[in-house]
């Protein structure tokens, strides 16, 4: 079998073309047989990742379509009965008398967090993209809120934003302001657990616009200014087309992220004063793990998944279009 | 090279079976070839000291059935999920610590042992705590100390303002109100979202002949009228809907509430508070001569199923757990009340503070007796209900018909 490990190289750089070996003639015998065993190496190198996959992604999901389409208890995990429901777990949700405002709230909630989030993170990373002093030390300083971890510093803020002892509301009346009920009033709690994401967001978006800056060639600008566009006129016809490949993946992790927030707003309201910044996430959540009500909770995440599966998708295809516009 | 590969690959898939294996299967533990007998035993104390305390109990406890006992501890906002994945895996701890309201969830599950079964002597516990731990008739858990919720106030405040201390729900708003200067509001509770917001209140349901099951009945409208009229009044701070008790209690002990409803384990941490003069009663009942009835807390130790042997040392074990000296020891470091009731009589004279608590615990109920396996929808429904009235999102009669339909409704 010596003479079959010459033709290694030659096949390896088939290995990407099934079938290519074949079309050799000569020693074809020889080479179906070192193709298929290669063929079964190359499942073995698969394996450990496809196996990765299976068990920590394809297992759950299928696990909670199921889940939601069962009458599933707490004595379901003793006895491992759980009778077949059909749909009545998503008419459950649906029908349920919180589900409009559930709906409206994480709309909200995603769209105007991310918004600020995005706005704020750009300007930060184009101020940061100019050269200055303590740039550096400056921006990782902005990177902070990424590194506390959310249970802390959600904690903060919400003494912070307590109602009467908090230091936002004593700062507030130093000023000459009337106190805000940041937590308190449903009309304003939703809003206020919105600051937090942003606060806890924008280093996300800013490492990874400023990362997509730092790729813009430096002599476009010089070009540009050259015939007259600077500032506000570059930005609009030089960074702001270029940038648009990674502003549309910012869009789509950011969306993703926020759409599922769950423990800033069980840290900071519970989802309450009477579910006023409740979204689906701590619904599912406490439908399943406070309610035990196991089915209905894993229906509410199914929907969550597919709401999150048709934005990304739809970014996906504007990210093309970014592309093929960009290239 | 062509040939080892795949074999290597082989190897490599092989070695990981095990893994994969034993990720599926969870531990198995014990011994039936005559060895000691090995025991598991899950809790949510993480915190020092009351981990290595725990611990410590549990080994002695376990030495003296003869046993050994491997312990751990998940922070209690896992603690249900995790305990809920070892009954699937047929791996539920043979010592088992459950947090009461959560008793009628698990023993429903078939996967606790019912204590009785197992020649457990309860002839000196407390009624009430026997009611926490009992489950369809059933006896499952058994808890060395409960706790329970009293009213606190503030001795220099009320008699700056020369307040008596109230009694009856009239008293108590009368006080409330003379109380609340633009300095301090006059009372405190906490009525955040979950499960603390909804046991605050449960003394003014039951106080005044309500049920958790009934919550569009008059006693139960009255109840949440006048709780959270004091709210509406001005008496307490509307950001008592984001109030944890711990919140309570430092608005309480920051002087900025003069009255509270708490629990006995923030003792410690109000005795610990430079300048602050305490003392606490029962909780104030709608008219002179009526009976309070708080609910009771505490954590339970309940014995998962599992082979008669096991079941038998762990139940032991549970009875250990239990035994007067430690009820008392643990009563005096933690200010709970023991169930043992000599033992809680002990505890009255020897820290005349814990008196009220000691008196409360004696009238007091299960917090599920009257909801059971709907707890967890009375839970969300009334703590909703309660948040919904004190922030001005709905009144009285709206917000009670809506909690009343969801506790139907599941």
């Amino acid at each position: 079998m010596t003479t079959s490990a010459t033709t290694v190289p030659s096949s390896a750089h088939r290995a990407g073309a099934p079938g290519g070996g074949a079309q050799a003639a000569g020693r074809q015998e020889r080479r179906v047989g070192t193709g298929a065993r290669r063929r079964w190496a190359m499942w073995w190198f698969v394996l450990p990742a496809a196996l990765y996959v299976l068990a920590f992604f394809a297992v759950p999901v299928v696990n909670n379509i199921t889940t939601s389409f069962r009458e599933y208890t707490t004595a379901t995990f003793y006895t491992g009965e759980a009778p077949f429901v059909g749909l009545a777990n998503y008419v459950d949700v649906i029908s349920s008398r919180t589900f409009g405002r559930t709906t409206l709230n994480t709309a909200v909630f995603t769209v105007v967090s991310l918004a600020a989030t995005f706005v704020i993170g750009l300007a930060l990373a184009v101020f940061f993209n100019a050269h200055f002093r303590l740039n550096s030390v400056l921006r990782s300083l902005v990177l902070l809120p990424w590194l506390l971890p959310l249970i802390i510093s959600s904690a903060v803020w919400r003494r912070m934003m307590e109602g009467t002892s908090g230091v936002l509301n004593e700062l507030l009346g130093l000023v000459g302001l009337g106190a805000v009920p940041w937590l308190t009033d449903p009309a304003v709690a939703l809003y206020s657990v919105i600051i937090v994401n942003v606060w806890v967001g924008i280093p996300f978006v800013m490492v990874i616009l400023y990362g997509g800056l730092q790729e813009i060639p430096r002599d476009l600008y010089e070009a540009a200014s050259l015939d007259g566009a600077t500032g506000l006129r570059a930005f609009r016809s030089i960074t702001w087309p270029l940038l648009r490949p990674v502003v549309v993946i910012v869009l789509m992790l950011g969306f993703i992220y926020t759409v599922r927030v769950l423990d800033i707003v069980l840290a900071l309201t519970g989802g309450g004063p009477a579910g006023a910044s409740d979204t689906y996430a701590t619904q599912a959540y406490q439908l399943s793990f406070r309610d035990f009500q196991f089915g209905t909770g894993a229906a509410l995440s199914n929907i969550l998944i597919v709401v999150t599966l048709l934005v990304a998708a739809l970014q996906l295809r504007a990210n093309r279009r970014a592309n093929d516009l960009a290239g | 090279m062509t040939r080892t590969s795949p074999r290597r690959a082989v190897l490599a898939a092989v070695l990981a079976l095990p893994l994969v294996l034993g990720a599926c299967s969870g531990s198995s533990g014990g011994s039936d070839d005559g060895g000691p007998l090995e025991l598991t035993a899950l809790d949510y104390y993480t915190d020092e000291p009351s981990h290595s305390d725990t611990e410590k109990r549990l080994s002695d406890c376990a030495e003296q059935a003869g046993a050994t006992i491997s312990h751990s501890s998940v922070p209690s906002s896992q603690y249900n999920a995790r305990v809920l994945q070892q009954i699937s895996a047929k791996t539920v701890p043979d010592v088992v610590m459950v947090n009461n309201p959560d008793l009628p969830q698990f023993a429903s599950t078939g996967a606790l042992a019912p204590l009785t079964d197992l020649d457990v002597d309860t002839s000196r516990y407390l009624p009430s705590v026997l009611e926490t731990g009992t489950y369809d008739g059933e006896l499952y858990g058994l808890a060395p100390n409960v706790n329970t919720l009293v009213l606190f106030y503030n001795e220099q405040m009320l008699a700056d303002a020369g307040v008596a201390v109230p009694t009856t729900w009239p008293e108590l708003e009368a006080a409330a109100a003379k109380l609340t200067t633009p300095e301090h509001h006059g009372f405190a509770y906490a009525a955040a979202s979950g499960t603390e917001g909804t046991w605050t209140f449960i003394p003014f349901l039951w106080g005044n002949g309500g049920s958790q099951l009934e919550l569009t009945s008059p006693q139960a409208q009255e109840a949440v009228t006048f709780y959270t009229g004091l709210a509406a009044k001005g008496y307490v701070s509307t950001s008592a809907v984001n109030w944890t008790q711990a919140d309570a209690k430092d608005q309480f002990a920051a002087g900025k509430a003069a009255m509270m409803i708490n629990g006995p384990w923030q003792i410690p941490s109000l005795n610990a508070t430079q300048g602050l003069r305490w003392a606490s009663t029962t909780i104030p009942v709608p008219a002179a001569g009526d009976t309070p009835v708080a609910p009771l807390g505490g954590e339970l130790w309940s014995v998962g199923r599992s082979t008669p042997e096991r079941e038998k040392a762990a139940a032991s074990v549970v009875t250990c757990l239990n035994a007067p000296q430690t009820q008392l020891a643990t009563a005096l470091q933690n200010n709970t009340v023991p169930s043992d009731s000599d033992s809680a009589k002990e505890l009255a004279a020897q820290q005349p503070q814990m008196a009220p608590i000691v008196d409360t615990v004696t009238t007091a109920k299960s917090l599920t007796s009257d909801s059971g396996l709907k707890w967890p929808a009375v839970d969300a429904a009334l703590s909703t209900a309660l948040q919904a009235v004190i922030s001005g999102q709905s009144s009285v009669p709206d917000a009670l018909a809506a909690a009343q339909a969801d506790v139907e409704g599941q």
